[in-house]
């Protein structure tokens, strides 16, 4: 982590020092008037203008909190896409390995298998029952999907690999979102080993 | 019908202060003219000078009905064209009805003038003092007018309390916030720092800037004008918890103006410290908190005017 702070400031910290020094004089020698509550108060102000700029004295970081694993961690993998069945009633699945230590999750690692449409019920769920914006889906690819085409349609290597991509973006974008992690569906999803379609809708905490 | 600029066919006008060469000029935003300088006044100064007239065609009489001069403080918001807000009025007879052979000059003196309000130029509303001559005649009165800048000083304030908070995400991100003071002049610095102690969020980088709120009219009615005055990242990384992070930001670099809470019931100018963390995925999570903003009576200030309106306050 760095701590950015422009040259430029410091160089005007530094004339404004210069210049207090000069003016400081002509300050004391006026009366005071009842712009000032006195004069020895507007003196005394001026003079901590050189401490006003030190920082505030933060409190210790101890060696445990600076090198203990980072608590947002969060991993969501998608791997080993599987199609099964057959001929016209093939499908494809694909693997969805969530690794974590967010307290919210229950579960440190969980792996359990998901198809596209399971992805569609998952955004539906969001979108319906959260104030989130969520984000897009790769697509449904619905010209793959009809008849008389060159080559296997939807289960081409290429477009299996273009989806898994998508998908895995849009897991992970969405699991960490604060307002998502609250979501019932969010967590069913991802830990469930078959997904209840009837599920009660709710958060998990207030 | 009215002859604005004092260009009338027969006479120009110009207004002239008394102490027009030593005394501050200072830069004036308006919307439509361009940047000019104008005078700077504070509150109870007295306002002098002279007003000239100078006829276009010597030799030829200026009839009128009357000469005078005007000290005018106006509140004009933008959207409500026409309705012009006078919160000061003062009035002086410089020439009975009658005729100018000869170009003159005619002395003027506004003693001791209360300006309660500061002089304030925003997107939606506008506060200014002018003096204002006026030429009365028949069909076309001829009039000149000079704008003033008025700045309203403060002393340092009784309490000063710095802003601390701890504010957060139930079980996501907590941090607590200071800031060294809560009021804070317009060269001043806002020295300070933020402690992370829950972090369960992948931060990307925290920035802080500052919001200018502009409020006009009121009820149903409200606008609120945000705009943000500046911007810059304090921190750049992914933070753990104990970790703090220092601010220091010097306000003489931007244009801001003293806070103004409901001048004249018309209008408010507050101003706003935004901190903003963005994470990976560029979700933002951020605290508004306000902030006072003063002016100082500036070091230059000559003594004699330092103390003139103090002075002559005491001398009545």
């Amino acid at each position: 982590v760095v701590s950015t702070q422009s040259t430029f400031f410091f160089k005007q910290w530094y004339q404004r020092r210069v210049l207090f020094f000069l003016s400081s004089g002509i300050n004391a020698e006026y009366g005071s008037t009842l712009l000032y509550t006195n004069k020895f108060e507007c003196v005394g102000r001026e003079m901590a203008d050189d401490r006003i700029t030190q920082r505030l004295t933060p409190k210790d970081q101890t060696l445990a909190e600076a090198y203990d694993i980072p608590a947002n961690f969060l991993e969501i993998d998608i791997l080993n896409p599987e199609t099964h069945g057959i001929g016209n009633k093939r499908y494809t699945d694909y693997e969805v390995r969530l690794k974590t230590n967010l307290p919210i999750f229950r579960i440190q690692e969980c792996t359990v298998r998901r198809r596209y449409s399971d992805f569609e019920w998952l955004r539906g769920e969001l979108e319906k029952e959260s104030k989130i914006i969520v984000p897009a889906l790769p697509g449904k690819a619905l010209k793959r999907m009809l008849p008389f085409r060159g080559d296997d349609g939807i289960f081409e290597e290429e477009f299996i690999e273009e989806r898994r991509q998508g998908i895995e973006s849009f897991i992970n974008k969405i699991a960490g979102h604060p307002l998502a992690q609250n979501e019932k569906c969010l967590h069913i999803f991802l830990t469930e080993a078959i997904i209840d379609k009837n599920y009660v809708p709710g958060k998990l905490r207030n | 019908m009215v002859s604005w600029l004092g260009y009338g066919n027969s006479a120009q006008v110009s207004i002239v202060l008394e102490d027009e060469e030593t005394r501050e000029k200072v830069p004036v935003l308006a919307d439509e003219e361009p940047k000019e300088t104008q005078h700077l006044f504070y509150d109870g100064e007295s306002v002098t000078g002279k007003v000239n007239i100078k006829l276009k065609q010597e030799g030829k009489k200026l009839e009128h009905q009357g000469i005078r001069i005007e000290f005018l403080g106006l509140i004009e918001i933008y959207y409500d064209r026409g309705n012009h807000y006078e919160f000061v009025k003062l009035d002086k007879d410089l020439a009975r009805p009658g005729d100018l052979s000869e170009s003159c000059s005619f002395p003027f003196e506004f003693l001791k003038v209360v300006k309660q309000y500061e002089s304030y130029s925003g997107r939606n509303v506008r506060l200014r003092y002018f003096l204002k001559v006026t030429i009365c005649r028949r069909l076309v009165d001829i009039i000149h007018e000079k704008g003033l800048v008025v700045h309203q000083l403060s002393s340092y304030p009784e309490t000063n309390s710095p802003l601390k908070m701890e504010v957060g995400i139930e079980d996501c991100l907590h941090i607590e916030f200071e800031y060294n003071r809560s009021k804070y002049h317009l060269n001043d610095v806002i020295v300070g720092k933020i402690y992370f102690i829950l972090v369960r969020i992948k931060i990307k980088h925290m920035e802080l800037s500052i919001i200018k709120r502009e409020t006009t009219g009121s009820g149903p009615n409200t606008y609120n004008e945000n705009e943000q005055i500046s911007r810059f990242e304090i921190m750049d990384g992914a933070p753990v918890r104990g970790e703090s992070i220092p601010i220091r930001l010097f306000l003489s670099a931007y244009d801001l103006t003293p806070t103004m809470k409901d001048v004249n019931k018309k209008f408010s100018v507050r101003y706003y410290l935004n901190l903003v963390l963005v994470d990976e995925e560029d979700r933002r999570y951020f605290k508004q908190q306000e902030i006072t903003l003063w002016r100082k009576s500036p070091t230059s200030l000559k003594p004699e005017n330092r103390g003139v309106a103090a002075l002559e306050n005491m001398r009545t």
